[in-house]
């Protein structure tokens, strides 16, 4: 087992292109998805509306490096599962581009995507809906193996399953089981044994851990640490708890209203944040030192993607907004620190310092 | 029963075990019209299957028929003979026998059209949740049609379409793939709206878009993993549907464009009969229609109960 541990890291050496620079395991460019939920042709032309677009995803770059672990983080409806849904294809995208260890994958129909595929897998949020409830386990694990021709034969096909289910912690014995036999938190690691069958480099993980119980969230996150560290995985993880993601990301990027506003090391993101909508997200995180810091409730809604405001999209709820915000797009710019925002005030250097924040206390039971 | 199947591993018998150890089994052990429903469909089915076994005369035998024997009523009146339980008909046939043999054709139709309609009703369905769009328009707008006309109506139709189209003397022998036709083709409305209905929310489901993460093929996706989560209350309706069958085939042959009298369903039965009504011979058609309505009402019975049973909020 140790052996193949080893060569399966082995061929995990770091992919680099011509001049010796290492090639990112994902990079997305320009990223955007735009959904039509216009009404009927017939009832637009009646009452006279005009064509309905929803901007989900408007416009996103970042990159994410090999081994790495990627926190996007945001609230309800700003585009997170959008993203996932574009880079595993079940979407396509309105524009952009999205490469795979410098491959352009990005809107590739799924023969041409096929070899991809194999190389990038998905793991789902709501693990009671993630596994068909009509297959046995040892089946729904062998989908992959199959459908990507990864074992010869019923007996090596068992017994990939049964070492992937001992893998994800799990009884080799579980796959006569049927779903409905498990847990929530045993089924997000029959999740991951699946996801992990076709022996990927890539897992987008589309908030893993929010529909289970907070004591077995812990355990899933550390299973997942482990499992990054046996096989060198790649993740980008969706979650909108934001202990969590700092404890596990290694860079994070915040998402409003299908854009990107700040991308930061997690540590910097948490200790700093620069954008303002970042400093709102983070002054909602509890806290249980009871500091006695003096906290801004969260004022407003997130707007309608249909009809952005103009301007900067976070300027209705930001304290420091002027004309020119309201006005100009603000694009995203680096910072010397590693730090990327998309600020007007920022860049002028008009917004006074956030107050340094405490780390968020680790969640409770997590490696 | 089942603790004699425990040490048994096989999958067959652990399927049986889960059965009579399940909410189904339980909820049929306490409903005595279901088991007498039950009891009542079995009882047909048997006849059915052992029609010529368990029918006292063979009534297409033309050497035992004689007309002496015509017009005799049921065994317990007077001038009845103990030979003929329900009686004779005009030429001497007994009614039970033509009953046995009749229920025999009525439900071999009732379920070939019954399968007929449910392929086509699950596979359109199907697409139609599935792909939606332009081809979902199009079968839906079918369908619709075809549910603003009574479904026996659509049935005589394509009946006299199909009878239009093949040659008379060929007709007698068609006549079974007729009716199967007539009544399969008018009757899968239901189950196509149904199945669209529950794959449009399987489809948005994680499993099928881990299944399209995977790279499996939408056909693939659409048999292995969808069929199967929407064909729970198709079983329902394909009980209910059985019984509806059956009465559109009696319909159709009671108007004369169903089974000839050489080969009498009970709808033919009912319809020969029904001539002799008023002359005093009752019971040629009474007996086939009393036949008729026990098979619809006991099948009926357990498609009511089994739609209940499999419905979580009910129990």
């Amino acid at each position: 087992m140790a052996e193949a541990v080893a060569k399966k890291r082995e061929a995990r050496a770091k992919i680099r292109d011509a001049g010796g620079h290492e090639v990112a395991m994902l990079k997305v460019q320009g990223l955007k998805r735009y959904f039509d939920v216009s009404a009927p042709w017939l009832n637009r032309m009646i009452e006279r509306q005009p064509k309905q677009i929803l901007r989900a995803v408007d416009g996103i770059d970042f990159e994410i490096g090999q081994g790495e672990t990627f926190g996007l983080v945001g609230e309800s409806g700003c585009g997170k599962s959008t993203v996932a849904r574009l880079i595993v294809g079940l979407y396509g995208p309105t524009e952009g581009s999205i490469e795979l260890e410098g491959r352009d994958i990005a809107g590739l129909s799924r023969q041409q995507m096929a070899p991809m595929r194999r190389r990038l897998q998905m793991i789902f949020q709501d693990p009671y809906a993630s596994l068909n409830p009509r297959w046995r386990v040892r089946d729904i694990i062998a989908e992959p193996i199959r459908a990507f021709d990864l074992a010869k034969g019923q007996a090596a096909i068992d017994a990939r399953v049964g070492d992937l289910l001992e893998t994800v912690k799990l009884n080799a014995r579980d796959g006569e089981k049927y779903p409905h036999e498990f847990s929530g938190g045993q089924r997000q690691r029959i999740s991951i044994a699946r996801a992990l069958a076709s022996e990927p480099e890539f897992l987008v993980c589309d908030e893993p851990t929010s529909a289970l119980d907070v004591s077995v969230q812990a355990q899933i996150l550390n299973l997942m640490k482990d499992l990054q560290r046996e096989f060198g995985l790649t993740y980008l993880f969706i979650s909108h708890n934001l202990a969590v993601v700092y404890h596990i990301s290694d860079r994070v990027g915040v998402m409003y209203l299908g854009k990107l506003v700040e991308v930061a090391p997690a540590k910097t993101l948490f200790t700093t944040p620069r954008h303002p909508y970042t400093r709102l997200l983070l002054d909602t995180i509890p806290d249980l030192d009871m500091s006695g810091r003096e906290r801004t409730p969260v004022a407003g809604e997130v707007p309608n993607p249909i009809t952005p405001p103009p301007g900067c999209t976070f300027h209705p709820r930001c304290p420091f907004a002027n004309e020119r915000c309201r006005a100009e797009i603000p694009m995203p710019r680096p910072l010397s620190d590693g730090a990327i925002v998309a600020c007007h005030g920022i860049e002028e250097g008009r917004i006074p310092d956030g107050p340094m924040l405490t780390l968020p206390a680790r969640p409770e039971g997590l490696a | 029963m089942a603790d004699t199947n425990m040490t048994s591993g096989s999958g067959f018998m652990d399927g049986m075990r889960r059965f009579f150890d399940g909410d189904i089994w339980y909820s049929f052990t306490r409903s005595p019209v279901t088991m007498v429903a039950a009891a009542i469909t079995f009882l047909y089915f048997f006849m059915a299957a052992f029609g010529p076994l368990v029918a006292p005369h063979d009534p297409f035998d033309l050497a035992s028929i004689t007309l002496l024997d015509a017009s005799l009523p049921p065994a317990w009146m007077e001038y009845g003979d103990p030979r003929f339980l329900l009686g004779t008909d005009i030429q001497g046939r007994d009614v039970l026998s033509a009953i046995i043999y009749g229920s025999r054709v009525s439900l071999l139709i009732g379920f070939a059209s019954v399968i007929l309609s449910l392929i086509l009703g699950v596979g359109l369905g199907l697409i139609s949740g599935f792909v939606g769009g332009a081809i979902d328009a199009f079968i839906m707008r079918v369908a619709e049609i075809q549910l603003s006309f009574p479904s026996i109506l659509i049935a005589l139709l394509i009946n006299g379409v199909l009878r239009g189209v093949i040659e008379l003397q060929n007709q007698a022998d068609l006549a079974y793939a007729v009716l199967i036709l007539s009544i399969g083709l008018s009757n899968w409305v239901q189950y196509a709206r149904t199945v669209r209905g529950s794959t449009m929310v399987e489809r948005n489901k994680e499993y099928v878009q881990a299944a399209h993460v995977i790279g499996i093929r939408p056909v693939l996706i659409m048999w292995r993993h969808i069929l199967p989560n929407v064909l729970g209350p198709v079983l329902v309706i394909a009980t209910i549907q059985l019984a509806l069958a059956i009465i559109a085939e009696a319909t159709l042959s009671f108007l004369g464009v169903g089974l000839p009298p050489t080969e009498p369903s009970l709808g033919t039965l009912i319809r020969v009969g029904n001539d002799y009504l008023f002359s005093g011979e009752w019971w040629i058609t009474i007996f086939p229609g009393a036949a008729l309505a026990i098979l619809v009402l006991a099948v009926n019975l357990l498609g009511d109960w089994l739609r209940d049973a499999l419905n979580p909020k009910l129990r």
